[in-house]
Formats: structure tokens, sequence, C-alpha cells
């Protein structure tokens, strides 16, 4: 017995945020009364978050670094705001403009990163610095205006869908093909696990738990590849998001950089000691961060296929809660890609959810907040127990 | 006055899995110091623990009797109302507040809220004088050092009116002049009627001041030795904490001393906030294949900062002066650098600037030399956990498994880790700072059975330590420092503690 509520507490803090995804999903598909999983929510869900989920996975590097990031959201605007003077006001064609925002993004973050990792200065009030200087900045640039539309292929990027290659009637087969290779890849990686645990002389789990795992996610998976498939395929931004998953994924789990990053915000004086250029992995972690919000602001405005002031108001704290909802530990070391996919997750599907049951954005607002805090408190309580 | 001021009767206290106090009994008679010892984990801070109410009344069995009452204390603040204080090994000292503002902090003389700044003064100033602290009450804590901070905390304690006075390892963090300081005082609190119950790992300490010593072990009551009853020396001590005997501290060893491999020459160093002010004078030492150099000095001597100029420049401003290894001038300009040619540098505090404490053994024993698991900068999990595991059985590191997070682990296996990572590292000098601080006796011996072996590899060993016998005993050379500057040179053979304090004082003598 004793052991069993020992498995269930475990599994349970390891996959805790899973089951809160789960558990909301299923409340508002009830409340929703179905509306919440039809094929053409479930593309919505993911075009609404898709900018959050980029920006949260470059925030979950620097949350691991032991900070946070406050200009995120002002980036979103001036990239957007000097996209839409690129390719509406100069006529730039589309290609180059975007090469020219990615590396604007590049330069905001390193600008942050030199005074936050070379004058020491602490990235709290160097973020915050950014988020007004640009978010003014944006202003400027637009004043006061909104610039639109922007070229097509620009566009295309939020908007657009991965073309068909199968052509079956009432179905996309990209979708099909992409859906069940991702189940076979998980099926495998679940396996490849079992094995390695099995070399590294650990017990893995009993076999029916990760038999579970599979058709469980391969459930997911397969769900929310129908639903694509129903309605008009694959978009484009998901596989955006995707490749940057797997990048960003491999990149904190297997190699040494990220692993300087988890050292770093774990134990940052253990990490220089031990020989790791803290300056230079703080610098690439904002560095990085730049990058992100530069295409998060590219799929942002690209979505709108406008460049406004306002873009972008608030995406900061998304982002932020979005990883701490994922997992991420406050004083830095303790967080994954996935947490931070899943946590950005959980906070679009309530936003989605109320909007469809008609809450007002005020409601959404505090509820979101209530979601966050909660969050929180229960990855607290699950450690202290399990001191 | 009753025979026994403090009886702790059948104290049993269990965790979730782990019984931590199994039927622990203590008798603290009126007046005397009582001195309790043990291994770590042994169950020494629990049973503290239990009587100043942190484990409020409930959460364990048996009883506490105070004065032959008995209590049940729910938590500090009512123990402290019986006068019952404890005094931890991490300083509880606000370091931007004066030592006034410190002692009376959450106990301030005050009248509807408003401080009476005059008062606090006056009573602290006399509590200076009781404790023998010379500092004006209005000083910041952060300026002054560790030994005189103790003695703020011990200040603050009477200033509550203690009946009982427990000190966690007072000693732990103070060189041998403020530890005999402070151990003087509290022979005088003793005269004064002060019962106080002491912590501690210095058994030499122990030996010195305490009237009845309790040992424990595993949670359980040894014996209890008593001044002019029992025949009290170390060796029986340490025979009780250990469960048996120790004839010998240090592991036996034959040094085979070959060329010298590293050397440090003409190394000047200065304060990295203060810049007129010089941490390393003219410092020339070095080290021999095979050797184990040892570095005396008090506490701010200078020799972490020595070592830590030497490893990447990690302290200290307007650095020179050249290392040199196997004869050739190599570059430790950065922490990388260095740990590419062969040094590496064990810091004194392992929890602080050692471990990442919140990862597991795997990820800090590979921290320093990710390079040896990975290929194009991705990591071979296999090679990795291979490493750790390697470590894991050749140190007899105490864990379920090298997933386990080292923030578990006990003091002794933490430095194990530590020890792993410098040791993967593959380093040919070894600069070890404090190895054996805060752990216990049995794992000392085992961190001392590895720095042996170290040297019977042919890597060149410095120990930095503040335990003189722990330097007499494992050093084959010893180089005492004082003020940035090395004073002296003692082989094994003329080594004694006497020796290295005559140095110390005859340096300090040609200053003045």
């Amino acid at each position: 017995m004793d052991q069993i509520r020992r498995f269930v507490k475990q599994n349970l803090k390891q996959n805790a945020m899973y089951v809160a995804l789960i558990i909301i999903i299923v409340f508002f598909q009830i409340n929703t009364k179905g509306v919440l999983l039809q094929p053409q929510n479930v593309n919505n869900l993911i075009l609404q978050n898709s900018y959050v989920l980029v920006l949260a996975m470059g925030m979950m590097f620097v949350i691991i670094s032991g900070y946070v990031d406050l200009s995120v959201g002002s980036i979103v605007a001036i990239i957007g705001a000097i996209g839409g003077w690129l390719m509406v006001t100069m006529k730039m064609p589309t290609v180059p403009a975007i090469l020219i925002l990615l590396v604007l993004g590049i330069a905001i973050g390193a600008f942050h990163g030199v005074f936050i990792a070379y004058m020491r200065i602490p990235p709290f009030i160097v973020t915050l610095a950014g988020m007004l200087l640009f978010r003014g900045l944006t202003m400027v640039i637009l004043g006061g205006r909104t610039l639109t539309p922007y070229p097509k292929l620009y566009e295309g990027i939020s908007n657009g869908f991965v073309g068909d290659l199968l052509k079956i009637e009432g179905i996309n087969g990209t979708a099909i093909i992409f859906t069940a290779l991702l189940i076979i890849g998980a099926a495998f990686r679940v396996f490849q696990r079992r094995i390695q645990q099995k070399k590294y002389e650990l017990e893995p789990p009993r076999l029916i738990w990760d038999i579970l795992k599979i058709l469980l996610s391969a459930l997911f998976i397969g769900f929310i590849g129908y639903s694509l498939a129903k309605y008009k395929g694959i978009p484009v931004v998901l596989v955006l998001i995707g490749v940057l998953f797997a990048v960003y994924n491999f990149i904190a789990a297997k190699t040494v950089l990220g692993r300087r990053v988890y050292a770093m915000g774990g134990n940052e004086k253990a990490a220089r000691l031990s020989g790791i250029n803290t300056k230079r992995m703080m610098f690439t972690v904002y560095t990085n961060m730049g990058f992100m919000a530069a295409i998060a602001g590219i799929v942002f405005s690209a979505r709108l296929n406008a460049a406004t002031p306002k873009a972008g108001n608030g995406f900061e704290l998304d982002a932020i809660a979005a990883c701490f909802i994922g997992g991420a530990s406050a004083s830095g070391g303790i967080g994954t890609v996935m947490g931070a996919i899943i946590g950005a997750l959980v906070m679009g599907v309530i936003n989605n959810g109320m909007s469809i049951m008609g809450i007002g954005i005020d409601w959404q607002q505090a509820i979101k907040g209530l979601v966050l805090l909660a969050a929180v408190a229960f990855d607290v309580l699950t450690k202290e127990s399990n001191d | 006055m009753s025979e026994v001021l403090l009886e702790m009767r059948n104290i049993t206290k269990t965790f979730p899995g782990v019984k931590a106090l199994d039927r622990v009994s203590l008798q603290v008679v009126p007046h005397e110091i009582h001195a309790l010892v043990g291994e770590n984990g042994a169950g020494k801070s629990t049973l503290m623990n239990v009587l100043s109410g942190v484990y409020p009344y409930g959460t364990y069995e048996g009883d506490i009797l105070l004065e032959g009452q008995v209590c049940s204390f729910k938590d500090i603040r009512q123990s402290e109302e019986k006068g019952i204080v404890i005094i931890h090994q991490e300083l509880a000292l606000v370091p931007y507040l004066s030592i006034a503002e410190n002692i009376f902090l959450g106990n301030e003389t005050a009248k509807n809220g408003v401080i009476n700044w005059h008062t606090t003064v006056q009573r602290t100033s006399e509590l200076l004088k009781k404790v023998g602290l010379k500092e004006n009450p209005n000083t910041l804590v952060k300026d002054i050092g560790v030994g005189k901070q103790q003695l703020v905390e011990i200040a603050k304690a009477l200033s509550k009116n203690v009946k009982l006075l427990i000190l966690d390892e007072p000693t732990a963090a103070l060189n041998e002049n403020d530890s005999q300081n402070l151990l003087d005082l509290l022979l005088e609190l003793r005269k004064q009627g002060i019962t106080s119950i002491l912590i501690s790992h210095k058994l030499n300490e122990v030996v010195r001041v305490a009237n009845s010593i309790t040992i424990i072990r595993d949670g359980m009551t040894i014996e209890t030795l008593k001044v002019g009853i029992d025949d009290i020396n170390e060796d029986r001590i340490i025979k009780g904490m250990v469960g048996r005997d120790m004839t010998h501290r240090f592991p036996e060893r034959k040094p085979k001393i070959g060329e010298v491999i590293f050397e440090v020459k003409n190394w000047n160093a200065y304060h990295p906030l203060n810049e007129e002010r010089q941490i390393s004078k003219d410092i020339n030492i070095n080290v021999r294949k095979g050797e184990i150099v040892g570095i005396a000095g008090l506490m701010g001597a200078g020799r972490t900062e020595l070592a830590m100029g030497v490893f990447g420049k990690s302290y200290g401003k307007r650095i020179s002066g050249t290392v040199m290894k196997n004869g050739q001038k190599i570059d430790t300009g950065t922490v990388s650098k260095a740990i590419k040619n062969g040094i590496a540098y064990l810091s004194e505090d392992r929890k602080a600037s050692g471990l990442v404490l919140i990862k597991d053994i795997r990820f800090n024993v590979t921290l320093a030399n990710l390079g040896d698991v990975s290929q194009k900068g991705v990591i071979d999990n296999y090679k990795e956990s291979q490493a750790a595991t390697e470590f894991r059985k050749k140190f007899s590191i105490k864990t379920p498994s090298i997933f386990q997070k080292t923030i578990n682990l006990s003091g002794g296996n933490q430095q194990k880790v530590v020890l792993s990572k410098w040791i993967f590292a593959k380093p040919d000098i070894l600069i070890l700072d404090e190895p054996t601080r805060g752990i216990d006796v049995g794992a000392k011996y085992e961190i001392y059975g590895i720095i042996n072996e170290l040297a019977a590899d042919g890597k060149g060993v410095i120990v930095i330590s503040s335990e003189m016998p722990e330097l007499l005993g494992m050093c084959d050379r010893i180089y005492v420092m004082d003020e940035g500057q090395i004073c002296g040179e003692l082989m094994r053979e003329e080594a004694s503690q006497e020796a290295i304090m005559k140095m110390i004082l005859r340096s300090r003598g040609r200053d003045n």
C-alpha cells in the first residue's frame, strides 16, 4: 500500500503538468459543450498560441539561468513595426526582410546581454529598460498608425497550411502521415528509454505503465493530427514550432551548452569554478531570447497581418507564466522545454475555453493569475513533502 | 534548584522511513558545559531541534523536563521563554543591521512600537562587555569578523535571560585564536551560572572545556562521560562515536616524492574591492610529484585568496606572478585554462561554490570535464553515467543511485562527489581547500585515503586546512602563511602546532 502511494506520488510529481493539462482540457470540453475540441478550434488553439509557445521556449532558458526577460513583448512589437516599415512602406521582398528582422532580434538580445553579462546590471533592470525602450521605439516608428497588409508570403507563415500530398476527399493526407510518424517516433522513444534504463542498471517502470504512456500520447497526438487533417491540414507555424522544439529540447537535454546553462542557474559560483564561462553563457541566453522574440514577433504580426503599436503587450508575462506552470523553478536550474510547451498550452486552453464560454477578458485575467499561483504552490508543496 | 536542570527522557523521533532518534536520554546538571558529540547524521541536531521546539511537542515521543517540569514546546519562542536558547552553526544575524539592532531583533526595547535607542545601545554595551567584545554597538555586523559575530550571537542569547545555552558547532568557522576566546568565554559564563550544551566535532575543544560528554551514535545514546569520574581522552570519544577503534586517525602512507611539478612565483594580488589592500605578497611556493603540501594559517591569512587567485584569477585584482608546471610557464588566467593545464581547486565551501545541489551526482561529477563525455558538444549519457558510477563505487559514495540529488547526501558524501568532479577533470595538481570541513570522523578518514591515493599516483597535492592536526597528520611539508605572506616552511619532522604558531607570531612581531 505504502509502495503504491509512493509510486503514485512520485509519478504525480513528475507528470503533474500533463495531468493538469488533461484535467483542464476535459473541464473545458464539458463546459463548452464540445466546442473546445472541434477540428477548427484545435487549429485555432495552435495558431492563437503559436507566439507564446515560441517565447516560452526561449524564456525557459532565461529562467533556467536564474532570471527573467521582461522585454520580449516589446521586442515582438518592434519586430512587427520594423517588418511593416520594411515590407509595407519600403516594399522590400519578404525573405531579406525576414532575415533582417531575425538579425535585429539577435542584436537586441545581445544588447541586453552585454549589459547583463559584462556590466553586471541585474537582468530585471536591463530587460525592464528594454521593455520601455522598445515599446517606445515601436510607437515612434509607427507614429500611432497601423501598417498593413504584409506580402502574401509573410502572412502565410502564420495563416498558411502545408500542402496536401495524398488528395483524399475530406481529409488532409500530409497531416495523417505526419501524425502516424510522430506516434511511431514517440513509441520508439519510450522503448529506447527502457533499454537505456536497463543499461544504467536502473529499474525501468513496469511495462504496463510505459504502454499506457504510449497509448496516451498516441491518443493525444492522434487526436490533434486527426483534427488538423479534418480541417485544413498542418499549419505552417506548427512545423516551425516543431522544429524549434526539437532543436531547443535537444540543446537543453543533450548538449554541453544546455548543461552549462543548468549548472549556471543551479549554482553560478560552482559553475564558474568548474571552468564555465558564466558571462558568455549569460550573454548567449539573452541573445537567444532576442532571436526567439524576433521569431515570435514575425509569427504574431503575420497572424494579425498588421503592425500595431500595442502588439505583444503582456506577452512576457504569458511566457514567464507558461514556464512556471510547466515546472520551472524561480530560483533557476530547473525546467524543461517540454514544460514550457505544456505550460503555454495550459494557458492557451484556459484562454480559449473561457472565451468560448463567453467569460469576459477581465475574469480571464484573474483566473489565469490563480492558475499560475496554484501551479507553483502545488510544485512547492510536492517538493516540501519530498524532503 | 533541582539537581538536574534539563532531562530529556527516551526521546524518539521518526521521519518517514527513518528513525532519527531512538530512545535518547540526556541529563544536564546546572552550571556545567555538557558536550554532545557524534558523527554527522548521528542525531545531535535533531535532538536539539526537539529540545528547542523546532519539532513541536507531539511530533516526537518521550519527555523533556526543565527543572523538573514537563515541557511541551510548540515552537522556538516558547522554549526561549523558558530560557533555552540555541545558536545555530549558520549564524542568524542580519549583516546590514548594527550589533545593537541584531541583539534586540525580535525582542526590541520599545514602547508602543517605538524603539528606545538609548536603552538599546546602553544594554548592548553591557552585554558586549560580558562577552568581552570591544566593538561599538552601532557597528554593522557585516563589518566584523566571523569570530566576533559569534560573540554577538552569544550576547543576543544573554539578552534573553538564558538558562541553557546550546551552541551548534560554534567554532567550525573560527580560527584557532577566536576559537580559544570563545571557549574561554564559555568557561567564564559557566562561572556566572550559565549552563551550556556544546555540539562540536573538535574533540580537543570538547576535552578542554566540557564537564560531561554525551556520545550519540545512529540515533542512540552510547554513553555519558563525566570529568573526574571517567577517564576522558580523544581516542575514547572517537571510539564511542564511530563504534570501532581508530588507533590511526590518518591512513598509513609511504611518500614517494619526485621532481617539482608545480610552482607559483612572485605572486602578488590585491583585494577586489579595496585595491590598496594586498592579499598576496611575493609568494613563492612549490609542490613536488607525489607530495602533499599543507598551507597553515589563521583565518584571513590569505590562503583561499591565494589558491583562488592562482586558479583562474577567481579572486583578487591586479594579480601578478607566474605559475609553472614541470618547469614550463603555464597560463591560468581563466578557470577553464587552469583546468586545461591540469590544475583543480576544491573550494572551501562545497555547498555554496562546489556543488550544484539541486542536480544529481552524475551532473556534478562531470561538470568540470564535460569534454570527456561528449562529442561535438553532444553529451553521451551512457559514458557520463559510467563515469559517475565508477566514482560512486571507488569512493563508496552512499546513495541509492547516481541520479540522487546531491542536496540529499550527507556532508561526507557530498565532499566525495566534489572530489570525484575534480579527479574526473584529470588534474596533475590539486589544491584542496578545507577538504574535510564539517564532515564526520569516519568520512574524514576516507577522504584522507583518497588524498593519499592521489599523491601515490604522482599528483601534486596542496591542502589548505584550519585544523592543524590534519595538516600535521597528512602533509610532507607545510607552508605557514600569515597576512598574505609565506612566513615559513616546515618539513614533516619539524612540524608541530607550536612551531606553526611561533612562526605566525614571529612574523607579526617583525611587522610591528
